[in-house]
């Protein structure tokens, strides 16, 4: 039954008269998967795995909006290989970039930008143990994966960007992959490629933290109705190369404190520092989006926090060779919205089965992928037509260990946010060191990250050491590392609501925070006083998507730009 | 008619580069990859020549591991009709380059050889310039501009004095300047077509070819860092400030 059938025959109707003649091609397949992320790739594997052990085909096409697999993906990151073992047992053999053990577990409380606790052991929450899991840049598995799900008969399209769902009667039917050679006022060029239409019985969307087709997904499929906000943080990383006597293979340092609020609730979050192979470490800073002072920059207090001694130590002499953000998803459990619709299923960040408490989300990711691999292909080898809305999905889900990883560890976002690191680490010690992540009460957290910023005029005004070249770098200095990239003369893909707000509101409120929660400068308020201007700098954006989300505003849409835009993140 | 174009797999032109540790070379592992610019214009290029009738085949050639074959995907969703893969592990050297090249275009009696002027990896320049020497042919490199007309070929190249046009008889080598064009957005339904085409793959041994080993890499290193700026209020002080580095 494979359906990858060409046809050239349908006509696509606009309100613009100039588009009415576009004709798309559409590709038609069994299962379409929606980002090459680890949920993404593991869906798109599994998918095939399972019709393969059946003897049955099923088609399979993953489309990526990186320039190509990889591209696109950062993240610390300390990996739980627990879903990979399922997916890919011999994934040693096969070669997956799976290359250092963790070898050391540490653990600081900053005080101050110069003293810093070592945490004890037994101190130690058991989700921040790493025993058994591996240092690795997520990218290259992604890459790695990439090849498996090509080799296992997987379509993968990289380069093209996914831009809309095709809803048709209230079912989702796949996407339009975003129109090439479109100029800056939105008209065709000689240049202009047609998106085309990829259809299929089943998608699944796997975009990642706030994907821009899975937002709208849950709007309009009102897949959030039952749950909590969700909430996000952003995380921002550099890769360094240090001398060799400095690098200790292996060696895991988190910490929280300093320089975000140690006993405060007003700005959250942590630090991790891991040694990877080759003289390689990663570092970087997470910090909450329901922070509340506008003047904060997550991109300022990440350059200042290396110079704490406890982390400079690690990179001093070395060089920085890679950088970039993206923001993550960590209401987890309590915020996870419906997890169907008909026609499809949101898996991995997109979802939000990031588990925060670990501060991983590589195997939760993968794991629903492959969960809703399963329960997906089995209908359709059942003879399911596809368009429905699967209920046994999120059926296999709630008995699966990715439910009871996540119910565990349900009440941590919540805990910090309410309590800050040091108490609500602490409460969160007991829940998981003494109850085992079975405690009898739950916390929500249900203020929207956008609406916890105070006004300008109330906040302490934030005065940020200057970059020393050497530990600490500047933006633009910053944002070149990314090697990101979007063609010139295309339109912008970060659209105003209304183009007013950000002079006539955010700037008297909130001294326009985009300026500074951006951590690739994109947003500048340029001009003398008075005759401000709001000035988007589209071609510098790093696809992190933090603006979607802290706009207090909420005006700030971030669409998908012309495919293969965005960072080439090299090892990230 | 054939033409033979010849694509090279380089680090893409939006990665930073990344010099290894040991000075060995640069980093490829983990990066981005991509066809060579130029020879994108040359792809290009022999497309509209297609598309215009003047020539009737496109072989693409492409010389390096495996995963070179991604290159020639590329090369066959911009409307190549043949692809041959010269499997090659080892390091290659413009020259071996030009050797296989030119073994595969008498092989294929191809009459036109495109290439890029150079690849954005190594800046060598050469083998566009090599195969011409082996082939014993006329050759046209930088161009800007290129007509097909029976058995000549007139080609506009960019010059320092402004622009040259040359007509040279066929078969010739023609290298691509960065102005000759600027290559079309592949198609989706292209992309996945060329996934499906058969690839012939070869190799230096099996086309008679001697792998050159005339230039040795002793060191690779990154530019120096630029030593900051400083600003100036007025004329007076930045004509000070150039008399004091002794550039004024």
């Amino acid at each position: 039954m494979p359906r990858e059938a060409w046809s050239q025959q349908r006509l696509i109707f606009a309100w613009k008269p100039e588009l009415m003649e576009i004709q798309r091609d559409v590709m038609d397949y069994d299962v379409l998967v929606v980002g090459g992320g680890p949920a993404g790739l593991a869906a798109a594997i599994r998918t095939k795995q399972v019709a393969a052990a059946a003897g049955k085909e099923i088609s399979v096409c993953l489309v990526e909006k990186g320039s190509e697999v990889g591209a696109h993906i950062l993240s610390g990151a300390v990996f739980e290989p627990r879903a990979l073992n399922e997916l890919i047992p011999d994934w040693k053999a096969k070669g997956a970039p799976l290359k250092t053990p963790v070898t050391g577990d540490d653990i600081y409380f900053f005080w101050n930008e110069k003293s810093g606790t070592r945490m004890p052991g037994f101190l130690v929450p058991k989700t921040m143990h790493n025993e058994g899991n591996y240092v690795i840049s997520l990218g290259n598995l992604c890459r790695w994966l990439n090849t498996q799900a090509q080799e296992a008969g997987v379509d993968v399209i990289e380069g093209f960007a996914a831009q809309t769902a095709i809803v048709e009667g209230g079912v989702v039917k796949g996407v339009t992959i975003g129109d090439k050679g479109v100029n800056r006022h939105g008209e065709r060029t000689g240049d202009f490629a047609p998106g085309p239409e990829i259809r299929a019985k089943y998608t699944f969307f796997a975009e990642g933290c706030r994907g821009h087709i899975g937002k709208q997904l849950i709007k309009d499929f009102a897949l959030d109705k039952a749950c909590d906000v969700q909430h996000y943080a952003i995380g921002i990383k550099e890769l360094w190369e240090v001398p060799a006597a400095q690098h200790k293979p292996g060696l895991v340092v988190h910490g929280a404190g300093w320089p975000l609020a140690t006993l405060g609730t007003d700005a959250t979050g942590g630090s991790f520092l891991y040694h990877l192979e080759d003289n390689k470490v990663a570092l970087g800073l997470i910090v909450d989006l329901s922070y509340s002072n506008p003047w904060l920059s997550p991109f300022d207090e990440f350059q200042r926090f290396k110079h704490h001694p406890v982390i400079a130590q690690h990179i001093a002499g070395g060089k920085r060779i890679s950088y970039g953000a993206r923001a993550i998803c960590k209401g987890g459990f309590n915020s996870l919205p419906k997890m169907v619709f008909p026609g499809g299923a949101l898996i991995g960040c997109d979802l939000g089965t990031m588990n925060f408490s670990k501060i991983k989300g590589s195997h939760t990711a993968m794991k629903s992928g492959m969960i809703a691999a399963e329960t997906f292909g089995a209908a359709l080898m059942a003879g399911d037509e596809g368009g429905k809305e699967l209920a046994a999905f999120p059926e296999a889900f709630k008995t699966s260990w990715l439910y009871e990883e996540l119910y565990a560890s349900r009440n941590f976002g919540a805990l910090i946010h309410k309590f800050g690191a040091l108490i609500g680490g602490g409460i969160n010690w007991v829940e998981q060191n003494l109850l085992g992540g079975k405690a009898p009460w739950t916390f929500h957290d249900i203020v929207p990250d956008y609406a916890t910023l105070k006004l300008a005029a109330d906040s302490a005004k934030l005065e940020y050491p200057k970059p020393d070249g050497k530990l600490s770098f500047d933006k633009l200095s910053s944002v070149f590392l990314s090697s990101t990239n979007h063609e010139e003369e295309q339109p912008v893909h970060l659209k105003l609501a209304d183009a007013s707000i950000p002079i006539a509101k955010n700037l008297p409120m909130y001294a326009e925070p985009a300026q500074r929660y951006c951590p690739a400068g994109v947003y500048e308020v340029v001009g003398e006083i008075g005759k401000e201007r709001f000035q988007i700098n589209a071609q510098n954006c790093v696809h992190c998507k933090t603006c979607d989300i802290k706009d207090p505003a909420q005006n700030i849409n971030w669409v998908a730009p012309e495919g293969s835009g965005g960072p080439n993140y090299a090892g990230m | 008619m054939k033409a033979i174009v010849s694509v090279k797999r380089a680090v893409d032109y939006n990665v930073r580069i990344q010099v290894k540790p040991d000075g060995s070379g640069v980093v490829t592992d983990g990066v981005k990859m991509s066809m060579n610019p130029f020879d994108e214009i040359a792809m290009e290029e022999a497309v509209r020549l297609k598309e215009k009738g003047k020539i009737t085949e496109i072989i693409a050639v492409t010389i390096g591991p495996q995963k070179n074959e991604e290159t020639l995907r590329t090369a066959l969703a911009f409307g190549a009709t043949k692809a041959v893969h010269v499997k090659e592990d080892g390091e290659i050297q413009p020259l071996t380059a030009a050797r296989a090249i030119a073994a595969v275009f008498k092989k294929e009696g191809a009459s036109l050889f495109i290439a890029g002027k150079q690849a954005i990896d190594d800046d060598a320049n050469q083998t566009g310039q090599m195969v011409a020497a082996l082939l014993d042919c006329p050759q046209a490199t930088f161009a800007g501009k290129v007509e097909l007309n029976g058995n000549t070929a007139t080609v506009t190249r960019e010059v320092d004095a402004g622009l040259e046009t040359l007509e040279v008889d066929l078969p010739a080598v023609i290298t691509a300047d960065l102005r000759l064009n600027e290559p079309r957005y592949l198609k989706l339904p292209d992309i996945m077509k060329a996934k499906k085409i058969a690839i012939e793959a070869t190799s230096l041994s099996a086309l008679g070819v001697e792998a050159a080993a005339l230039i040795k890499v002793t060191k690779t290193s990154a530019p120096p860092a630029r030593s900051k700026g400083i600003m100036v209020k007025t004329v007076d002080d930045l004509v000070a400030a150039l008399k004091a580095k002794g550039l004024a």
